[in-house]
């Protein structure tokens, strides 16, 4: 049995008693795949490591990338260049390059799954990119580690080098477990 | 297609799968320190396969498990037995199957010794292997970030490697869904039957051989393309073309499948899907035309796998899917499945069907048989595709897949016939595999172009510095 799908969630955050072939199905939909968007300014973004993560492209210089990520839960955030200098913007407060990274995951992941991640609990308001923004940005969050960046610079590598593995025409008997699914998360 | 028998009991069944599910509902648990439900639960596993082979080692393993004591070695003999009791199942299915749709399978000849891998990829086996036993300790109820993060240095590892690809697109796909779901405890339900599946295959999968190119003879002949099913998880994507071949010497036409798969970056999706694979096989561009391809010498193996390869393929005349499903469908012998591989997931069998009234409420799509109804799992349909959960309700006649998942056969559908201004209009699920004119579909080819542009950008002025 397939479980109806809704938008922004995680599957199986919908705990509903009318889907109990769920647990027993060994295909059940487990997460929604990443909405198409344009990838130009904000190349990479992830939920992992317990942070909102990714890669802004420089608006000026198309060697340069930033890295920027935003913890959960405290809203720390961090934001320098792939060379290692800090981000002018990220003083005090979020810059140009978070908010964008913000805006692309609510695009990618849907605004109810990037809420939960970042553990943002908006009450009543319906979450989105903005929303989302200004209730961290409020709780003047201070500046994270900015260690991490070398990590989800890494990350966003690796994520390119999918790009480069060779196809193959043996077939894959495992991919039989995951069939598609036409709901965007 | 006789669809009463699809919705009448299957002896043993029920037994069987009650094995499994209390098996999974203890790995679910966590084995770290097992409870006297999940030892029982283990035992019950054991017991259920005392009549065969693996009786032995699964005993012991069930009881080291159950004491705390299990090392890697009695997981993978836990898994094994699970596999072997969804085995029998898979067996009792086809056979149903096999009935309700009349034609005969192929025996499978038994199996030489599998081909072994060189010994230097065995360490990155046990990497996986020990990453498995740390999951099925912990338990999805009990996993957190850093657990599920030991993936990924197996995953890098295996995915350079082609002849590892198995394993490693399973790993991948597995480890994000419980990434996604991370910390277990906060987990408000748990897809049980679904992740010890994919637990107890990647454990089988770090034995040496098992994931083997299994040996293939050649083929020639003409290829008549009934659809194509599409699987995906975030970082993988494979199409396997279901088709009739008709061999040239004229022996009985048979069914095979010709599949291709990559990797991929989560944000490719849609019609990049088409764009990613469309150069490595023909057979896509051929589908999309409704054309016969002409085969020579192409290797296939035992299970009815055609192993690609553009230089043994080139295009034939003109042929209409439908024609096919209706005249050489009922005749072709079906495929077998390998020993390790049975599995009533991996079921997904070609099947032609008209007659039937149809009925949409919410989300669910029944087919109607003369009162028996047949459930269809239209979230199947690709995204980047003119065949829609709509148009499949309104249809007439359909070319499925029909398979069996959560208690219940289902029909995948591949595509559709329908009445319009009495005319007869067909829609096919890979309509638009070697790319399309279609408005709404040339826009999905040009935002993917548009996505892999920007990667292959980045990826070649920040890769290799």
């Amino acid at each position: 049995m397939s479980p109806p799908v809704r938008q922004g969630t995680v599957l199986w955050c919908m705990g509903d008693g009318a889907l109990s072939g769920w647990e027993r199905s060994s295909t059940a939909r487990v997460m929604a795949p990443a909405r198409p968007r344009k990838l130009a300014k904000v190349p990479f973004v992830e939920l992992a490591d317990g942070r909102l993560q990714g890669v802004v492209s420089s608006g000026s210089d198309i060697g340069r990338v930033y890295v920027s990520s935003v913890t959960a839960g405290a809203y720390a955030y961090a934001c320098s260049t792939n060379n290692n200098r800090p981000c002018g913007g990220a003083r005090g407060s979020y810059c140009n390059h978070i908010a964008a990274l913000i805006r692309e995951a609510v695009l990618q992941y849907g605004a109810v799954r990037v809420a939960r991640y970042l553990k943002c609990d908006l009450g009543d308001t319906e979450p989105d990119a903005a929303s989302l923004t200004h209730a961290m940005a409020s709780t003047r969050p201070s500046p994270g580690d900015s260690k991490a960046a070398a990590t989800v610079f890494s990350r966003f590598l690796r994520h390119l080098a999918y790009l480069e593995c060779d196809p193959t025409t043996a077939p894959l008997p495992e991919m039989q477990w995951f069939p598609p699914t036409r709901a965007v998360a | 297609m006789r669809t009463d028998l699809l919705t009448e009991p299957v002896e043993g069944l029920d037994e069987a799968l009650a094995a499994v599910d209390a098996f999974d509902a203890a790995l679910s648990s966590g084995l770290l320190r097992p409870q006297p439900a999940q030892g029982a639960a283990l035992l019950g596993l054991a017991d259920a396969v005392a009549g065969t082979p693996l009786a032995a080692r699964v005993a012991e393993a069930a009881e080291k498990a159950a004491a705390a004591g299990a090392s890697e070695d009695h997981f993978v003999a836990l898994a094994a037995a699970r596999t072997a009791l969804l085995g029998s199942v898979h067996d009792a299915l086809g056979t149903r199957v096999e009935e309700a749709v009349g034609r005969p399978r192929a025996e499978l000849a038994a199996p030489a010794d599998g081909p072994r891998e060189p010994a230097q990829e065995v360490n990155v086996l046990m990497a996986a292997r020990s990453w498995l036993a740390d999951l099925a300790r912990c338990g999805w109820q009990g996993m957190d970030h850093e657990v599920v993060s030991g993936a990924a240095p197996v995953v890098s590892a295996l995915l350079p490697e082609p002849g590892l690809r198995r394993l490693a697109a399973l790993l991948d796909g597995f480890a994000a869904e419980l990434a996604a779901s991370c910390p277990g405890a906060s987990l408000q339900r748990v897809p049980e039957r679904r992740w010890a599946d994919l637990w107890a295959r990647a454990m089988l999968l770090t034995l040496p051989g098992a994931a083997g190119v299994p040996e293939t003879t050649t083929v020639t002949g003409r290829l008549l393309p009934l659809g194509v099913d599409v699987q995906e998880h975030a970082t993988a994507v494979q199409a396997q073309v279901h088709a009739v071949l008709e061999p040239a010497d004229g022996s009985a036409a048979r069914l095979v499948r010709a599949s291709v798969s990559v990797p991929k970056p989560d944000t490719v999706v849609g019609a990049g899907l088409w764009q990613l694979l469309r150069p490595y096989m023909s057979l896509l561009e051929a589908l999309g035309e409704g054309r016969s391809t002409e085969l020579t010498d192409m290797p296939l193996t035992a299970e009815g796998d055609l192993l690609w390869s553009d230089a043994h393929a080139r295009p034939g005349e003109p042929a209409d899917p439908f024609a096919t499903a209706r005249v050489a469908l009922p005749t072709a012998t079906d495929t077998p499945t390998a020993p390790l591989d049975r599995h009533p997931t991996r079921l997904a069998v070609p099947v032609f069907v008209e007659g039937y009234a149809t009925q949409l409420d919410e989300d669910e799509l029944t087919l109607t048989f003369a009162g028996q109804p047949l459930h269809v799992d239209a979230d199947r349909i690709p995204t980047a595709s003119p065949l829609t959960p709509e148009a499949v309700a309104k249809s007439g006649a359909c070319i499925g897949l029909l398979r069996w998942d959560a208690g219940r056969f289902t029909l995948q559908p591949l595509a559709v016939e329908s009445t319009v201004r009495k005319k007869t209009v067909a829609l096919h699920a890979g309509a638009w595999a070697g790319g399309t004119t279609d408005k709404v579909g040339v826009k999905g080819e040009k935002a993917a172009t548009d996505a892999v542009k920007v990667l292959r950008e980045r990826a070649g002025r920040l890769l290799r510095k």
